[in-house]
């Protein structure tokens, strides 16, 4: 029984649901440490998955796919970045808004130009030469055995502490969101950071949604990420501001998933509802215990102001 | 004198009519949106208004759909006037929905004001209580209200899908692929229809679906206009909002102002539950998706909040118009083929355009401020302030 429920594959399947958790929750977390919370994840992810599925579907290429929802994340966090650094909007609020925007466009979008739901061939497993091939506890399966995206997606949590942490752009990131003030004393322009991070994290959340689109699901409907965008900037205040905290919180999402995934396929018997339901309150109980939260980046939220 | 009263009447003007503008501003993306799908904008637009408030039917599935939007955005008012973002109108929807049903269907057989009144008081309260948890968790542990909201709202939606499709399964949907709903409730429970008669003898609203909703909505708006302006309560809630700081030097428990706040809002989206199910769908019923029962009301009525300047009788005619945006969006659709959901889209804009023009306000503030150095303008945490608290 527990060896069914436990079975390499449900592990493989975890690591590949983390990935859109990943790319979005990674990218959230730049915008936040600079003091940006960009509330409009889940409408960016449905434009990038909308646009990434429907270029992949009319030329068949998946990187022209991967380029359209990254140019969909640009266009979208521009329009982010201008509302909530240059116009100084409540990022709390402004977020709804871009959320129900990207809701609506992608299902106008997707009912104007597609219809009904189609799918198409998405990235194919990449078996990597002889890792894929270990047997001993399914570590070829678990591991080497995913998309591409997989990879990019979990390179990205190495690649951010490192930048975060080591670089002088981390530096000035960190800076910004801990200190904007010092930080414009220091010469650092405050709002070209802000631009640079939500922006890259709005293309991070298009590049989410296309990892869904032509990737894990390899279709596109309305609605299609159902919340995901959501727990993706939860994860962040989960992961405690810090890319490896963030992937232990995708992956312990994406494990429920799998999980559940799993004990509906062979057949128990336990309400499903209580599975998709736990993640929640585990991310609740989570931000109750990091209440401290001494890591939170003191500018969160608060647009800056010089004051002329 | 007279030239500085008329500026200042000017700058409250503008004021007041930027939701207006944001209004128009989102319309004319809409329209170029509308140009982009080939659509003829005028055709579009007519076909809008017609569907909306084209009929009297027209008008009160107008009045219908705005209903639950209206409970949803009276509650915001309180939530967001004490600076607690509430995105939880959904989850507390839901609860309200789910102990007023089960009220309903508990006190079947009981004088219909009985059951009426108790799957009200049911509705409100578990909305209250689950809007007060998220208030709790930020009074208490400093956890983030738009997280928790959220959270909750998922959990919520997982509940409702739970219960209906176990526990509280209508008996005659047994079996592998039921609805999932509940068991109709009987025939005392239902809010009655709200039809209106004229002087002349016509009757308004004759056989439409409008309901004794509406009338709920307006005396709601009233108790909680008077809460928040003509009571010590509602004094506290928005001097937390306007300058939590200088609350808690006044003396304010700022914790408690925000617990409550999130209780009254949460009651507010809770009764926007009951009602839908006693006015409305007289069962509780969803298709399994999150918006499945509320049909993004508590998103909506975020964005009527904001568009009614935060007061609750503004609420009331935002609700109404973006009622009548979702109703006309349906004609639309029928007969131009263009998707309803270009209407979420015209909803986004509008919230990013109203929270934008906001510092148009604030410039504007700053500038008065800077010319009228004269003007007493008496800041918050100023003793003045401070003994009237006492």
């Amino acid at each position: 029984m527990i060896e069914n429920i436990l079975a390499p594959s449900v592990f493989a399947t975890c690591l590949r649901l983390a990935t859109p958790y990943l790319f979005a929750a990674i990218g959230e977390m730049f915008g936040q440490r600079s003091g940006v919370l960009n509330l409009g994840v889940e409408g960016i992810m449905l434009m990038g998955a909308f646009f990434a599925h429907y270029v992949v579907l009319s030329t068949g290429s998946l990187l022209l796919g991967v380029i359209g929802a990254l140019i969909a994340g640009l266009v979208m966090g521009i329009a982010v970045a201008f509302v909530n650094v240059t116009l100084k909007a409540e990022q709390g609020i402004s977020g709804i808004g871009v959320y129900l925007f990207g809701l609506g466009m992608s299902e106008l979008l997707f009912k104007t130009l597609v219809g009904t739901p189609r799918s198409v061939s998405g990235f194919p497993p990449l078996h990597i030469p002889v890792l894929s091939d270990i047997q001993f506890l399914g570590i070829g399966q678990i591991f080497f055995q995913h998309n591409l995206l997989v990879y990019v997606a979990f390179a990205l949590v190495p690649i951010s502490a490192y930048v975060l942490r080591r670089t002088p752009l981390g530096l000035m990131i960190r800076a910004v969101g801990q200190n904007p003030e010092a930080a414009d004393a220091m010469g650092i322009s405050v709002t070209r950071v802000r631009y640079m991070t939500v922006i890259f994290g709005a293309m991070m959340a298009g590049l989410a949604g296309a990892s869904l689109s032509i990737a894990l699901l390899n279709v596109f409907q309305q609605n299609l990420t159902s919340g995901l965008g959501f727990i993706a900037i939860a994860l962040v205040y989960f992961g405690r501001w810090r890319p490896f905290g963030v992937m232990l919180g995708a992956l312990l999402f994406s494990f429920v998933n799998a999980l559940q995934l799993q004990i509906s396929a062979i057949g128990i018997d336990v309400p499903s509802e209580f599975a998709v339901m736990a993640p929640y309150v585990i991310t609740i109980i989570a931000l109750v215990f990091a209440s401290k939260q001494t890591e939170k980046p003191t500018a969160l939220t608060k647009p800056f102001d010089r004051g002329e | 004198m007279h030239s500085s009263n008329l500026r200042a009447f000017l700058d409250r003007l503008i004021d007041g009519l930027l939701p207006l503008l944001s209004l128009i501003a989102a319309l004319a993306v809409a329209s170029l949106l509308l140009i982009a799908l080939n659509a003829d904008v005028g055709q579009a637009y007519a076909a809008l208004l017609e569907g909306a408030f084209g009929t009297q039917n027209a008008f009160a599935e107008t009045l219908v759909k705005a209903i639950p939007v209206m409970f949803v955005a009276i509650g915001i008012c309180v939530a967001f006037r004490a600076n607690v973002i509430n995105i939880g109108g959904e989850g507390q929807m839901i609860a309200g929905a789910l102990a007023g049903t089960t009220a309903t269907l508990a006190l079947s057989g009981a004088p219909s004001l009985v059951i009426i009144v108790a799957a009200l008081a049911a509705g409100f309260l578990a909305g209250a209580l689950y809007g007060g948890l998220a208030g709790f968790l930020k009074a208490q542990f400093n956890v983030n209200e738009i997280l928790s909201t959220i959270m909750l709202n998922q959990v919520a939606v997982q509940m409702m899908n739970f219960l209906l499709n176990g526990p509280l399964l209508d008996p005659s949907e047994q079996g592998l692929n039921h609805i999932p709903k509940t068991a109709r409730i009987v025939a005392e429970a239902q809010l009655p229809r709200l039809v209106i008669g004229l002087p002349d003898g016509t009757l308004l609203f004759d056989r439409t679906r409008l309901h004794y909703g509406l009338l709920i909505a307006i005396v709601l708006a009233a108790v909680i206009y008077i809460i928040l302006w003509r009571t010590p309560i509602g004094y506290r809630i928005r001097a937390v909002g306007y300058n939590e700081r200088a609350s808690r030097y006044a003396g304010i428990s700022v914790g408690r102002q925000m617990v409550l706040s999130m209780f009254l809002a949460g009651g507010c989206a809770g009764l926007a539950g009951v009602v839908q199910v006693l006015g409305l769908q007289y069962r509780l019923q969803t298709d399994g998706s999150p918006a499945g029962f509320t049909a993004n009301a508590g998103f909506n009525g975020i964005v009527a909040a904001l568009f009614g300047g935060l007061n609750p009788f503004g609420a009331i005619p935002a609700s109404i118009l973006f009622g009548g945006l979702l109703v006309g969006a349906q004609n639309m659709q029928r007969d131009l083929g263009i998707p309803a959901s270009l209407i979420t889209t015209i909803n986004g804009i509008v919230v990013v355009f109203v929270v934008s023009s906001q510092i148009l306000v604030k410039w504007r503030g700053r500038r008065r401020a800077q010319q009228s150095t004269t003007r007493t303008e008496v800041p918050l945490d100023s003793p003045i302030v401070v003994e009237q608290q006492a």
